[in-house]
C-alpha cells in the first residue's frame, strides 16, 4: 500500500487498478502518477505523426484529457499503457494530417532496404568470399569495462535515437527503453508484426553504427 | 544471392539479427544463421555487438516529463475535476 509521499514511479504496475480507482475519485497524486509512469511513452508515440516536441507535448496533454473522459469507459480487462497510447495516436494522426505532416506510410516504408551495416565492410560480388567481412567488428568486451555506460556513450546513443525517423523511434523507445512486448507495441502503434520488426531491426542497427562510430572513433 | 541455399553471407546475417533475436526466424533459417554464427567470429561479435546495444538502450533514463508539460497536465486536471 503506498503511502503518499512514497516515489508514485516505482509503484508494480499491479498498482494501476489502484491508481485508476483513485483517479476516478479525483485524486491528484494518482494522476502525476500515471503521468510520470506513461508521458514518455506517449511522446514517443505522438513523434510518429507530428514534427515537433511542442506538438508533441500538445497531443500528450489532448490525449491525456481523453482519457480523463474515458475513464468510466475504460474496462480494467485490457492494458492500461495499450489504451492510452491507442488515444495518443488517434490524436497525434488527426493532428499530423492537418499539418500536412502525415507521414505515417512512408515513415513505416523507410528502413526496410537500408542496410544494417555499410556494403564496403563485405567483400564485392565476383571475388572471393563475397558477402563477408572485409575485417570483423570489434569485441566490445575487450573495451574497459564501463565503457558501454560511460555518460558520453549514453549520449551519442540519445543523439541517435534523436535522429529516427519518428517510426523507428516510437518503436525502439517502446520496445528497448520502456520494454514493451513486440505485440503490445503492435496494438498500440496499429502495426503488423513485419513492419514492427523491420523498424526494430532498422533502428537498433543504426544506434550499433552510432556505438561502433563512438568506440571505434 | 548465394550459390546455395544451405549458405548465408555475413551481410546476410547483419540483416537477420533483428528476426533471429526475436524469435521471428522459420525453423530452417535458425539452423542457417547458427551454423553461420558457430564458424564465423566475426558475425558471433555482430550478434553480441547488437545483443549489446540492446541493454545498452535499455538502460537509458527515460526522464522525468518536461516540467511545463506537467504543469499544464496539472491545471488540465483541475479544470477537469471541477465540473
Ligand atoms: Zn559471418
Amino acid at each position: 500500500m503506498p503511502t503518499p509521499d512514497s516515489d508514485h514511479v516505482m509503484l508494480a504496475p499491479d498498482d494501476e487498478a489502484l491508481l485508476l480507482d483513485r483517479l476516478r475519485a479525483g485524486d491528484e497524486d494518482a494522476f502525476e502518477a500515471l503521468v510520470a509512469r506513461h508521458s514518455s511513452a506517449m511522446l514517443a508515440a505522438a513523434r510518429m505523426y507530428v514534427k515537433t516536441d511542442a506538438a508533441a507535448e500538445d497531443v500528450v496533454q489532448d490525449a491525456w484529457l481523453g482519457v480523463l473522459k474515458g475513464l468510466a469507459r475504460f474496462e480494467a480487462r485490457s492494458s492500461l499503457k495499450t489504451w492510452i497510447i491507442r488515444i495518443v495516436v488517434n490524436i497525434a494522426r488527426t493532428r499530423g494530417a492537418r499539418e500536412a505532416r502525415s507521414v505515417p506510410f512512408s515513415s513505416l516504408a523507410t528502413g526496410a532496404d537500408e542496410a544494417a551495416v555499410a556494403p564496403d565492410r563485405f567483400r564485392p560480388p565476383g571475388g572471393a568470399f563475397p558477402g563477408h567481412w572485409n575485417s570483423y567488428p570489434r569485441d566490445w568486451r575487450s573495451l574497459p569495462e564501463d565503457s558501454l555506460v560511460q555518460l558520453e556513450t549514453t549520449r551519442a546513443v540519445l543523439r541517435e535515437i534523436g535522429r529516427l525517423p519518428g517510426a523507428q523511434q516510437a518503436v525502439i523507445r517502446l520496445r528497448d527503453v520502456e520494454g514493451w512486448t513486440a505485440a503490445e507495441v503492435c496494438a498500440a502503434l496499429d502495426l503488423t508484426d513485419g513492419n514492427q520488426r523491420v523498424l526494430l531491426h532498422r533502428a537498433r542497427s543504426r544506434v550499433r553504427g552510432a556505438l561502433e562510430r563512438h568506440f571505434d572513433g | 544471392m548465394a550459390e546455395h541455399a544451405e549458405h548465408i553471407t555475413c551481410q546476410e546475417v547483419v540483416e537477420l539479427v533483428t528476426d533471429y533475436l526475436e524469435g521471428g526466424l522459420p525453423a530452417a533459417e535458425v539452423s542457417l544463421f547458427e551454423q553461420h554464427i558457430l564458424f564465423c567470429e566475426g558475425c558471433r561479435t555482430y550478434l553480441e555487438q547488437m545483443r549489446l546495444t540492446v541493454s545498452t538502450v535499455g538502460r537509458l533514463d527515460t526522464g522525468d516529463v518536461p516540467d511545463q508539460l506537467r504543469d499544464r497536465l496539472l491545471s488540465a486536471f483541475r479544470d477537469w475535476k471541477r465540473p
